[in-house]
């Protein structure tokens, strides 16, 4: 059977993926953002996942004002990294997974989560940072895709309880898959940031570290968490944290962490990053 | 539920964050063609001619003059009163060679010096800039 065996949280900053591809992860500036996320490379390469399911959001670029879904799940054979207004990021071809992505979205919209299915789509760096992050520059990814685009963008986004709630939803449906594959889940975007208006560059990092807190063990606390709080405290672009309740949710009651990175700045944004466990 | 089931609540609480245009249903109703003529910029054909005559360019699209000037003025803060997104404006500054930190820096009111010399400084406080109304 397939099984969820971890679940990583980590920002999705573009800059991030441009200072990989220009080499400048040495720079004094960057080095810092970057060595918390060497522990989870080696990780990763003894983990070996099949699959990895992608939570993120598309910045306009799959989907422009025309089509706005809430939930959608990626069903297709392989994405290409987007053209994002300079020339697409020089990474591997994502490779999807058809066969779990159709079975977890049929289980899901059973258990009444109304999923769009995408068949086609270019991914844009909130997809791809992640990949970067996690993996480093391989010649090819080292595990299948599954992209679970989630509206951030245009309000209301789901609440934080509907995104835990769909996390239990998907692992429902992973546990229901035959076939034996290390399947993780990812919830990405975040931290604490603004990109707009007088109030821009807003960080938290009290704010962000208790929410890093709270990931692990059996609280259901961030499930409760409004919309406005996230606005207020973590600025506008930090209603992004609520995908990574969809990755806490399918992990099922209790977790325990395996590795936490914290460091300001990325450009704009904090940068938040955790590796966590499902406890029994 | 994660709160209020009232959605006029919901949305009047968004009008009490300082300094902040929160992308609601009445923004992205506003913003629709402007928003969509940034997405436009996303093929390298359409950055061409764009680059080329942005008046023209601007003219196919059904815009308001204020829309119109703020895009050519490059002002993203009237941008996001007038429906503006800022993934979708992202398109513009990204066709002019800007960064997101560049093009950020100018909604804040700082140079671009200062707003840098603040992220690495741990970035701007919440404090005080959370509630117009509470001054908290």
């Amino acid at each position: 059977m397939a099984r969820i065996t971890a679940g990583i949280g980590t920002s999705h900053v573009p800059a991030l993926g441009a200072a990989m591809d220009l080499g400048k992860t040495q720079e004094p500036y960057w080095e810092p953002a970057f060595a918390g996320y060497e522990w989870t490379r080696a990780w990763e390469r003894e983990q070996k996942p099949d699959v990895v399911i992608l939570v993120y959001n598309d910045h306009a670029t799959a989907f422009d004002m025309k089509i706005i879904p809430t939930f959608a799940i990626g069903c297709g054979e392989q994405y290409a990294p987007a053209d994002e207004g300079w020339g697409p990021r020089k990474v591997p071809l994502v490779q999807g997974h058809p066969d779990l992505a159709w079975h977890i979205a049929q289980s899901c919209i059973l258990d009444e989560f109304d999923m769009t299915i995408i068949n086609e789509m270019d991914v844009d760096h909130g997809l791809t940072v992640p990949l970067s992050l996690v993996f480093g520059q391989p010649e090819a990814w080292p595990a299948r895709v599954i992209p679970l685009a989630v509206n951030v963008v245009t309000y209301p986004p789901p609440s934080g309880n509907r995104c835990w709630a769909l996390g239990e939803a998907i692992a429902r449906a992973v546990e229901s898959f035959p076939e034996d594959l290390n399947v993780q889940i990812w919830g990405t975007g975040g931290m604490s940031h603004q990109l707009q208006g007088p109030r821009a560059g807003l960080i938290n990092q009290e704010w962000d570290n208790r929410f890093l807190d709270r990931l692990e063990g059996d609280s259901q606390e961030l499930r409760h968490i409004p919309h406005i709080e996230y606005l207020r405290e973590t600025g506008s672009e930090g209603i992004e944290m609520v995908m990574w309740l969809i990755m806490r949710g399918a992990l099922g009651r209790a977790t325990r962490t395996l590795h936490r990175h914290y460091h300001i700045p990325a450009s704009n944004t904090a940068v938040g990053h955790i590796v966590l466990e499902p406890l029994p | 539920m994660t709160g209020t089931r009232d959605i006029h609540a919901y949305l009047a609480e968004f009008d009490d964050i300082p300094g902040t245009r929160v992308f609601t249903a009445k923004r992205a109703r506003q913003g629709y063609h402007l928003n969509q003529f940034a997405m436009s910029l996303m093929k390298p054909e359409n950055r061409e001619r764009w680059k080329a005559d942005e008046r023209a360019y601007l003219e196919e699209w059904p815009l308001s003059d204020e829309q119109k000037q703020a895009v050519l003025v490059r002002d993203y803060n009237r941008l996001l009163d007038l429906g503006g997104n800022i993934y979708f404006l992202a398109k513009v500054f990204s066709t002019d060679g800007q960064s997101f930190l560049q093009a950020v820096s100018t909604m804040s009111g700082m140079s671009l010096e200062d707003y840098s010399a603040m992220m690495i400084a741990g970035g701007r406080s919440p404090e005080g800039l959370r509630s117009i109304r509470e001054k908290r």
